[in-house]
């Protein structure tokens, strides 16, 4: 009976959603902009996140803020990549960019354990503790172990990226299960990682560096020789570049396919998207909360070998309490979207914030350096307020919409 | 009743970015008349109500009061011109009686401070005479019908001394009864004086109420005409812009075996309480099963059931010869289930995820879409590109997400992954919620189509006229139990009786 329908019906349909009545607010444009400039919003909030640093360096010191600006920019190292830097500048240039990337690699790496989890819809504030517990057990296998080169680099890698995985994945069998806010749990396990990890390298802890002269160091032993990483930039000396860039950048192709090439993905971002639909559609919801957690924390792990294996060498107390690498994940993730490539630029950006503020590299008479560092975190706060504020709206924007489709479940308009 | 338009709207223009929502409508209304104004979904009905009422300014046009041109510039402008809205959902507080909520609005008081409730009650209770509303003014709301809280929404209106009355969709929410009692009370408003301005897309209730009807398409007056000589069939083209086929046309069902079959289902709702009562029902292959009654009878809670999202306390639901009672949503969909979800935008869809993706929502994690799970975007997107001509989807392609298209084309969109299965039972719960005429069309031509391939169909829903035109039998639930049974010709009325507790009220204790 349908034979007689014609083939080319009328145009139908008025370009706007029925649901929203012709009714676009700021909200809705901004969320269309963000889909519409996926590089221009993130972009911006960190220009704005600068300006605002900025005009806090000219309160604060009187100084010109670009002046600052440019010498936080030469000590990152990223000059080295204009071709008319040459001689000993260059020289220099190559060795704070080799810091730089020390630093993006492992804020690479956490970045993506959140940027994972938020695909899930879930909020993985637990990036510190995986990346603790990860580093941990990096030290533990690369001193214990005695195997040839390549085997021990790749154990100790699986055992940190393993034991990263079932930290988060407590987390998430909490979720699972009984329901537990990862936030609540992520935050709790931080601090466990974070005494249990001290305890374990602290004076009379029993992993504590062995041997005579040593009992007063609260540090672990030494990773061997055969558990580092090899440099390929730079002196293995002077704080080279470790291979572990490349497994990083191999992360983040991971991450990619995980996410669009795979089906445990596609289960992900269903779940992330609109948990209700994926449980209509079938998809196991729990275990989907599960898995995702499991693999951000594999990714926090893995950044904690790197760090190990690639440089430091051995874990002190210290550094323990002092790294906030697992946090600043956090605002990696938040400025680069969740997208692979996102948080690859936002990591750099803050691995070469990190560096160029640091205290050897800031010329005292241009900045302070103990504000410098503060600046750093002024504009790692900046961004997060942004980038978390327009999400913060999105938010209330969808819930409001929740709550009006509640309000007239008989809606027929 | 004099002929001078007591509100003229005059070539009033309203934008939003990247859209004329009202592209220069005139519109009159006269003193005492009932005048409807019809359109699809986003045709602008909505927009053009609230720039009257205040709540949006125009970006061009005048509008005259009693034939003074007056500035819209709040909803309280629009009071104070004697215009009163009553909108879609009630704006009621349940714990608080009819004469207080009355006072809420516009409160009687002693010497300007202290309330005078004896004074709200006089005059709510004296306001309800007059229009023989029948409201008691100590009731409380949560504790009178829909129909009733509406009448207090009207009241809440009169009682600012309105004499313009909009009301914005006024039967979504009511059952056939209380709709005929609407009708009657809006009569007597009308003998009255006071005018009403009645937005609708239901063409059968327009032509009932409405002296004169305006229809709007996308934005433009297309035209407005009497009610005398008006056929559900003309308003129906000038609503959609072209012929549509009102009643589906069916052959009689040839029922075969039985593919669905429930016995002695219990199921209870969120808070604990028994929402399904030992239901029990059949549907054979080639025969559509309606489910008709009022909203919040246990009909989410059975589909919930039915399609694996909701355990059920006992009873058994048994699927082409399967078991699959408590069963999880995978078990149930490999039975044999497709499913139109009540709520396509909740359930149906994955609105961030482009249409390739929503079509591939139950069987990505299988050959072909992936193996060994490793997904083939390719196979997805081929799929849906079959599937979105074959299911006539407008607005998009299979990289579209599933957000940017309208409500019509992602109902179309569902319908086409989970009839595109193959499914041999079709649970369709509310399949036209929200659609205009064009796409209802649409959609109730599929369902037949598919009910003569073969597919055992259980509809549910809201629209009475949806049950009668499509079901071969039709069951009623009301507080969670089937009540009646009836064959297509059943009239109104009767299903309506029965859809609230009357006729067979014994079983009901």
């Amino acid at each position: 009976m349908t034979e007689g329908q014609p083939p080319e019906a009328p145009p139908e349909e008025v370009p706007a959603p029925e649901d929203t009545q012709y009714t676009p607010s700021i909200a809705a444009r901004l969320a269309f902009a963000q889909r519409a400039g996926g590089v221009i919003t993130p972009l911006l909030t960190a220009v704005f996140a600068f300006f605002v640093g900025g005009i806090v360096v000219l309160v604060t010191t009187g100084k010109n803020p670009l002046t600052t600006y440019r010498a936080i920019f030469d000590g990152t190292g990223l000059n080295w990549l204009f071709p008319w830097v040459s001689g000993a500048e260059r020289t220099t240039a190559a060795l704070n960019l080799q810091q730089t990337l020390l630093l993006t690699v492992p804020l690479i790496l956490t970045g993506l354990a959140v940027a994972f989890a938020f695909r899930c819809g879930l909020f993985n504030i637990g990036g510190q503790g995986q990346y603790t517990v990860g580093a941990v057990s990096a030290v533990i296998a690369g001193a214990y172990v005695s195997t040839s080169h390549l085997p021990h680099v790749v154990l100790a890698i699986v055992v940190a990226t393993l034991a990263g995985a079932a930290w988060a994945g407590i987390a998430g069998l909490l979720k699972a299960t009984v329901g537990a806010h990862e936030v609540i749990t992520t935050i709790m396990l931080n601090w466990i990682a974070f005494w249990t990890a001290s305890w374990l390298f602290g004076i009379g802890g029993p992993l504590q560096v062995s041997g005579a002269g040593n009992e007063s160091v609260p540090a672990s032993e030494t990773v061997k020789e055969t558990a580092k990483l090899p440099v390929f930039w730079g002196d293995p000396f002077l704080q080279g570049l470790h291979i572990g860039f490349f497994v990083a950048i191999g992360a983040l192709v991971v991450y990619w396919i995980i996410l669009n090439r795979t089906t445990l993905g596609y289960g992900v971002r269903a779940v992330g998207f609109n948990p209700d639909a994926a449980r209509y559609g079938g998809i196991p919801v729990a275990r989907n909360y599960f898995l995702a957690m499991a693999i951000s924390g594999g990714f926090a792990g893995l950044a904690g070998a790197m760090d190990v294996l690639g440089w430091e060498f051995r874990l002190d107390q210290t550094s323990i309490q002092a790294s906030q690498i697992g946090f600043i994940g956090i605002a990696v993730a938040l400025l680069g979207r969740n997208s692979a490539v996102g948080v690859f630029f936002s990591a750099l950006l803050f691995g070469a914030l990190l560096n160029g503020t640091s205290t050897t590299n800031l010329d005292p008479s241009i900045f302070r350096p103990e504000l410098a560092q503060n600046l750093t975190l002024i504009i790692q706060g900046l961004v997060v307020l942004f980038v978390g504020a327009d999400v913060l709206i999105l938010y209330l924007w969808s819930l409001r919409r929740k709550v009006r489709r509640q309000a007239r479940p008989a809606d027929a308009a | 009743m004099a002929d001078e338009p007591i509100l003229e709207l005059r070539s009033i223009t309203k934008r939003f970015p990247g859209i004329v929502a009202n592209d220069g409508i005139d519109f009159d209304l006269r003193r005492g008349e009932a005048h409807a104004l019809l359109g699809e979904n986003g045709a602008g009905k909505s927009t053009l109500m609230n720039v009257v009422f205040g709540l949006y300014q125009p970006d061009e046009g005048e509008i005259r009061v009693k034939g003074e041109p007056v500035a819209m510039k709040s909803p309280r402008d629009a009071i104070n011109h004697g215009i009163g809205m009553v909108h879609q959902h009630f704006m009621l507080v349940p714990v608080m009686t009819i004469a207080e909520n009355i006072a809420l609005a516009n409160a009687p008081t002693h010497a300007g401070v202290l309330l005078d409730m004896d004074a709200a009650e006089k005059r709510v209770a004296e306001l309800s005479r007059t229009f023989h509303f029948a409201l008691d003014p100590r009731a409380r709301i949560e504790n009178i019908t829909v129909g009733q809280q509406q009448r207090v929404e009207i009241l809440k209106a009169l009682d600012r001394n309105a004499d313009i009355l909009i009301l914005d969709e006024p039967t979504a929410v009511l059952t056939p009864q209380e709709a005929r009692e609407l009708f009657a009370i809006l009569e007597t408003l009308k003998r009255e004086g006071i005018s009403i301005i009645f937005i609708s897309h239901k063409l059968n209730e327009v032509l009932e109420i409405a002296d004169r009807i305006s229809v709007l398409r996308r934005g433009k007056l297309i035209e407005t005409v009497p009610r005398e000589g008006a056929t559900e069939a003309g308003l129906a083209r000038m609503m959609v812009g072209r012929e549509v086929l009102l009643r589906v046309e069916k052959a009689p069902p040839e029922p075969g075996e039985t593919l669905l079959e429930i016995d002695g289902l219990n199921v209870r709702d969120d808070r604990g309480l028994p929402a399904v009562r030992d239901v029990s029902l059949t549907v054979r292959a080639g025969e559509i099963v309606g489910i008709a009654g009022v909203d919040g009878n246990g009909q989410t809670e059975l589909i919930d059931a039915l399609s694996g999202l909701r355990r059920s306390e006992s009873g058994r639901i048994v699927l082409a010869g399967r078991d699959i009672t408590n069963r999880d949503a995978r078990y149930v969909l490999d039975a044999g289930y497709g499913h139109v979800p009540e709520d396509r935008q909740r359930r149906g869809l994955v609105l961030d995820f482009s249409l390739a993706e929503n079509i591939a929502l139950h069987d990505y994690a299988e050959p072909p879409d992936s193996r060994f799970g490793w997904l083939f975007p390719g196979r997805l997107i081929a799929r849906a590109r079959r599937l979105l001509q074959e299911f006539d989807v407008r607005g998009g392609g299979p990289r579209t997400r599933a957000a940017a298209l309208s409500g019509g084309n992602q109902q179309k969109v569902v319908l086409a992954r989970e009839i595109g299965r193959d499914p041999r039972v079709l649970l369709a719960a509310q399949p036209t919620r929200g659609l205009d005429v064009g796409a209802i069309e649409f959609v109730h031509r599929r369902l037949v189509e598919e009910r003569d391939e073969g597919r055992a169909i259980l509809l549910v829903s809201l629209e009475l006229e949806e049950i009668l035109s499509l079901a071969d039998r039709i069951l009623v639930i009301y507080e969670g139990r089937i009540v009646g049974e009836f064959g297509p010709d059943v009239s109104e009325e009767e299903l309506g009786i029965a859809m609230t507790g009357g006729g067979r009220e014994t079983e009901a204790a």
